[in-house]
């Protein structure tokens, strides 16, 4: 059972129980859905922005540890990130999680997204913790629509 | 709770239960043999799909081996062969639904393709703007899609029988729903998320009454208990040999004869004729109107051989088996403080859906999946059933006969672990 703790790590099963900003935000400048049509995972995601730089991010919406504690992570992680710096993030996440990037070279920026390195296990799990990012990275590029796993 | 196998009279826990060994039938699945994730194989996912016993596989590879051609055109001895197999297995169709002419069972992909099927050409050549198909609240996505699609096409109205709070059909809501503007009630027999046993016979003799035919969706029914299109007088019957122990892309719909035959074609093409020229085509008669093209041949024999295979069990004994295994898993599951079971219907086929206390069904499943059972996580094709009880998806365990006492306690072991892991 060596791989479900690899999976549910204990930051991450913290991050589920417990989502740091999770609530709706009235004055956000960008709202975006993300949607995983396969389990039914769904969240709203919000961002404000200052100038160049994210200034608040928050969530609400339902789906399963991976996916809640992604968002949740990502919420915290990219508070005060620049935009480039978000894409950079989003890059290197996307990367560990399908096993493209090993995330023993890039711990030091990773922080507490290196949890996530286990899911690249675990395949089928491998969009619950992209969505938020994939979502997160469509307001980026100034989507309005929702964004899928599909 | 108990496994209905007929409308009329429920079976008791039969005394055959015990003659039912589970054990010695394991022995005819290959697929069970095998360790997932260095674990035996606990399959529980059979409302999804079902293993296939050796003779489907056998059949299947000698067919291809030994008597394969293509069908109704060739005067050559295989083409001929194939022939007489494909066509056999539509007898062997017809007498396991009770069907009462080999010409009122079409060979589809599935069910969703024969559900898809009578909404094109009976929808399309009946529905008017105004009019109305009547589905429930407990339908596969299979059964409202098709009809949805159909509707918007003609101006008709979906309109659908509500569900309490067990999962049960209200079923006093239904008689004043029919009118004459109702063309069809298309109604699941066995709920695939909940397990729920509609009482399909009652609900045919109410549309009946109105003078409205009913299409069952028997893709769960069928491999639960006997199934008698002529004692239901249901008018469309629709199965899918996968999940009833035969190949993938192989189902069947039953139709009463006067009705396919009134039913414009579904596909164009090759063998749904009679004669063709740029003038005038004529189509060829039931069934092979509705089989365009060179059908899933080796397909309808598995199902055949599946069938066979299937009928030569004790049907009531595996039927009293799976409602044990329901009662037990029941019981177990629900001793477990955090977990909730997700349909509570007075009968039931043996499908259980739950929910646990602040774990996502994604991450039950994941966990299981490690402990070597295969259980379903997600809405099961049935969004309207979660958002009925307000939830976005659920882990379901469907048993097969096949299914063992051992395999619930395996089950009742792996969520217990996976609470582990949540608290």
């Amino acid at each position: 059972m060596d791989e479900i703790r690899d999976l549910y790590q204990e930051v991450i099963l913290d991050h589920n129980k417990h989502p740091r900003n999770f609530h709706k935000m009235e004055n956000a400048d960008s709202t975006l859905d993300g949607y995983n049509p396969l389990c039914g995972d769904h969240y709203t995601f919000y961002l404000r922005f200052d100038g160049d730089v994210i200034a608040e991010v928050s969530f609400e919406g339902s789906g399963c540890a991976i996916s809640k504690a992604s968002a949740s992570i990502m919420s915290a992680i990219l508070k005060g990130k620049k935009r480039d710096e978000a894409e950079r993030l989003f890059e290197l996440f996307t990367g560990i999680v399908t096993g493209r990037i090993a995330a023993e070279e890039h711990i030091a920026e990773l922080g507490k997204l290196a949890a996530f390195a286990g899911v690249a296990e675990f395949p089928v799990r491998v969009k619950c913790a992209t969505l938020p990012w994939h979502t997160m990275h469509g307001a980026l590029q100034g989507e309005n629509d929702k964004v899928s796993t599909e | 709770m108990s496994t209905m196998w007929n409308d009329k009279a429920p079976v008791a826990a039969a005394p055959s239960a015990a003659a039912f060994d589970a054990w010695r039938v394991r022995a005819d699945f290959p697929a069970l043999r095998q360790t997932v994730r260095g674990r035996p194989l606990i399959y529980l996912d059979n409302a999804a799909s079902t293993h296939k016993p050796k003779v489907v596989i056998d059949t299947v590879a000698r067919f291809y081996s030994e008597e394969y051609s293509n069908v109704h055109r060739g005067v050559h001895y295989l083409s001929q062969l194939a022939t007489d197999l494909y066509e056999d297995a539509r007898r062997t169709a017809q007498q396991f639904l009770n069907a009462r002419r080999e010409e009122e069972i079409v060979f589809v992909r599935g069910t969703t393709e024969a559900i898809n099927l009578v909404a094109q050409t009976f929808g399309r050549s009946k529905l008017g703007p105004g009019d109305e198909i009547i589905v429930s609240a407990i339908e596969h996505h299979a059964n409202i899609v098709p009809w949805q699609m159909i509707c918007r096409e003609k101006g008709a109205t979906l309109r659908v029988i509500p569900i309490d709070e067990h999962g049960e059909l209200i079923l006093d809501a239904f008689e004043p729903m029919l009118s004459e503007r109702t063309k069809l009630v298309s109604i699941v027999h066995v709920s695939n998320a909940l397990g729920t046993v509609n009482p399909v016979k009652e609900i045919i003799e109410i549309a009946h009454r109105h003078g409205v035919p009913v299409l069952v969706d028997g893709a769960q029914s069928v491999q639960h208990m006997p199934v008698d299109v002529q004692e239901l007088d249901c008018d469309f019957f629709a199965l899918s040999g996968h999940k009833i122990y035969g190949p993938t892309g192989i189902g069947v719909l039953y139709g009463k004869k006067a009705l396919l035959d009134d039913m414009p074609p579904y596909q164009g093409g090759g063998d749904m004729i009679l004669s063709v020229s740029f003038e005038r085509t004529v189509y060829n008669d039931v069934p092979f109107k509705f089989e365009a093209g060179t059908p899933n041949i080796a397909g309808a024999i598995g199902l055949a051989a599946a069938l066979k295979y299937f009928r030569s069990l004790d049907i009531a004994a595996i039927a009293a088996h799976e409602n044990e295994l329901l009662e037990y898993a029941t019981r177990k599951l629900e001793a477990i403080d955090a977990l909730r079971i997700i349909g509570t219907a007075t009968h039931k086929a043996s499908v259980i859906s739950f929910t646990l206390c602040a774990v996502h069904p994604h991450d039950i499943g994941t966990i299981l999946d490690q402990h070597g059972i295969a259980v379903r996580a997600g809405h099961h094709c049935a969004q309207p059933v979660m958002q009925h009880f307000g939830i976005p998806a659920t882990a379901r365990a469907s048993f097969s006969f096949y299914n063992t006492m051992e395999d619930v306690d395996a089950l009742a072991h792996g969520i217990e672990s996976v609470l582990e892991v949540f608290t």
